[in-house]
């Protein structure tokens, strides 16, 4: 269809307006949409980027894009399916990254080149980010010995890590203990 | 009900450093509620959950005590558009948000954007290039909020949000920048393409994806996973100072050239705006840069800054409709627009 305003480029916006009940339609292509002011809205960034990551789950994830829709992988809280996601671009919960994890991580490696977030860290959550920092260091440290055969600072490295992985276990544990006594009160 | 007036927010009014390239600054940090689906996909209920919860944190908070409560549901469109013409705001909240409501402080530097996309967005809008104070702005908010609520954050990928765009710091910075010069030596989309390269994005006044009218450029950063917060805001910063020296370059590069022309095409822009009859938003906005090079260059005195900020949002439709206090039809806008410029340069030049 052809813009009504200029008559010469497609029309790609569509009005309908229903003013006391007569309604009347408008097709106009972008630039006439524009002029006309009919798009007074848009201030704000439109986001197409939803519309992105389907290409890039197509081209990188799936087959096609028949193959993607047909994901069935729930997320456990929201019951969001891979392939809505997929479809609509929006997470819906916060569990929905641990839940679709293998497949969002190429996702947001292709987004934002890092994969890893090292910023700001809530301070109830910063011991323990510390922690798992501390140890994502000494492991690449480890690695590094290792391939410089400096095998005596490399046992150190690895008693080290052992030491904290085990704390973290325990910490683990304890914090489930802790939240199946709650749960037990509640019921 | 009170209905919202038309004011100017510190931003426009305020100054700031290179005021005369970087219209404002601005931060916002997305933020979600552990154990509440994120709002696309909640349910009325679990959205007025979300709402009460932010209401209860902020309330009686030594951070938030002078701010204002505002639901989006007590607002007209008109009201809530003038918000989104004035940054305050996104088009989401004003548009599709369930239980949407804003926190805003009397100075309008920092908002709270409450069942965004996001359960929150953090806001803080400064004048010229302040993107670090931005930021400690929002961050201080951010610091009272994460205090008193559980927020999704994941040990590994950082702040959970409902755009994958937005996990990691769910930092977004942006400058709303004036580029005449780069755009009429045909230099800006060399400079603006280059951008991209450089995990930045552009967009217009309007939006990504739709042409820089009046002059006006706005560039973010597009990454926020795997850069710091003050990486990301500190990269923006150096990358904008690059963009100002190349403008610079170009205005005297104009200047040695084309004084006659461009002092003759902001008094113009001048004229026009104080006599017209009829105006259409484009042509207001092209009338308000020119007007502004010529203030930037020396060339016209007799206006400021805050004057031009004023203009620049005061002819955008929803706040002329606001002034007006009721809907408009596009010509009756066009009608209206001449008669509120005049206005603001009758107080200017009383």
């Amino acid at each position: 269809m052809l813009c009504q305003e200029c008559r010469r480029h497609e029309a790609t916006i569509h009005i309908v307006k229903n003013v006391n009940g007569k309604q009347s339609e408008l097709n106009l292509c972008e630039s006439c949409a524009r002029k006309k002011d009919e798009l007074d809205f848009s201030f704000e960034p439109q986001f197409s980027l939803h519309k992105l990551f389907s290409s890039m789950l197509n081209q990188g994830l799936y087959g096609n894009r028949e193959e993607m829709l047909a994901d069935e992988k729930k997320c456990p809280s929201c019951s969001l399916t891979f392939a809505q996601f997929g479809q609509v671009g929006r997470l819906g919960c916060s569990d929905c990254v641990p839940a679709f994890e293998d497949k969002l991580k190429p996702l947001l490696k292709r987004i934002h080149g890092g994969s890893v977030h090292t910023g700001k860290v809530p301070e109830k959550a910063r011991e323990r980010v510390n922690i798992l920092r501390e140890l994502d260091q000494l492991k690449d440290e480890l690695q590094e010995k290792v391939q410089n055969e400096e095998f005596e600072k490399a046992a150190q490295l690895r008693d080290r890590i052992r030491e904290i992985e085990q704390d973290i276990n325990r910490k683990n544990a304890e914090t489930e203990d802790v939240d199946h006594n709650q749960e037990g009160e509640e019921h | 009900m009170k209905q919202l007036e038309f004011n100017l927010s510190r931003w426009m009014v305020g100054s700031g450093p290179e005021n005369d390239i970087v219209i404002s600054s601005r931060v916002r940090a997305a933020r979600n509620l552990q154990n509440h689906p994120f709002p696309c996909l909640a349910s009325g209920d679990e959205t007025e959950q979300v709402l009460n919860k932010i209401k209860s944190a902020t309330e009686g908070k030594a951070g938030f005590s002078d701010f204002q409560y505002l639901l989006m549901d007590q607002f007209s469109e008109i009201e809530r558009q003038a918000l989104v013409e004035k940054h305050l705001i996104s088009l989401f909240l004003a548009r599709d948000a369930k239980h949407g409501a804003l926190l805003l402080r009397p100075d309008e530097d920092v908002s709270l954007m409450i069942n965004e996309e996001d359960h929150l967005r953090i806001q803080a809008i400064l004048p010229g290039l302040q993107l670090e104070e931005a930021w400690s702005e929002a961050g201080k908010l951010d610091d009272i909020l994460e205090s008193e609520l559980e927020y999704a954050f994941d040990e590994k990928y950082g702040y959970l949000t409902a755009c994958p765009t937005n996990i990691g710091t769910g930092l977004r910075a942006s400058v709303m920048m004036h580029l005449p010069a780069l755009v009429m030596t045909s230099q800006i989309n060399r400079y603006l393409g280059a951008l991209s390269q450089v995990g930045l994005m552009v967009r217009g006044l309007y939006g990504e994806g739709t042409e820089i009218i009046g002059n006006l450029a706005q560039v973010s950063n597009q990454v926020t996973l795997g850069q710091s917060e003050e990486e990301i805001v500190t990269n923006l910063s150096s990358v904008v100072c690059q963009v100002i020296e190349q403008e610079q370059n170009a205005r005297q590069a104009l200047l040695d050239k084309k004084r006659d022309e461009l002092s003759d095409k902001a008094w113009r822009a001048l004229g026009l705006l104080k006599h017209a009859r009829i105006m259409g938003f484009q042509e207001a906005i092209q009338h308000i840069s020119d007007l502004r090079l010529g203030h930037d260059l020396g060339l016209i005195k007799e206006v400021d800054q805050r004057l031009l900020n004023e203009l620049l949002v005061l002819v955008r439709p929803g706040c002329l409709q606001l002034m007006a206090r009721k809907k408009l039809s596009n010509r009756e806008k066009n009608l209206e627009r001449p008669v509120r410029v005049r206005e603001a340069l009758d107080r200017h030049f009383a």
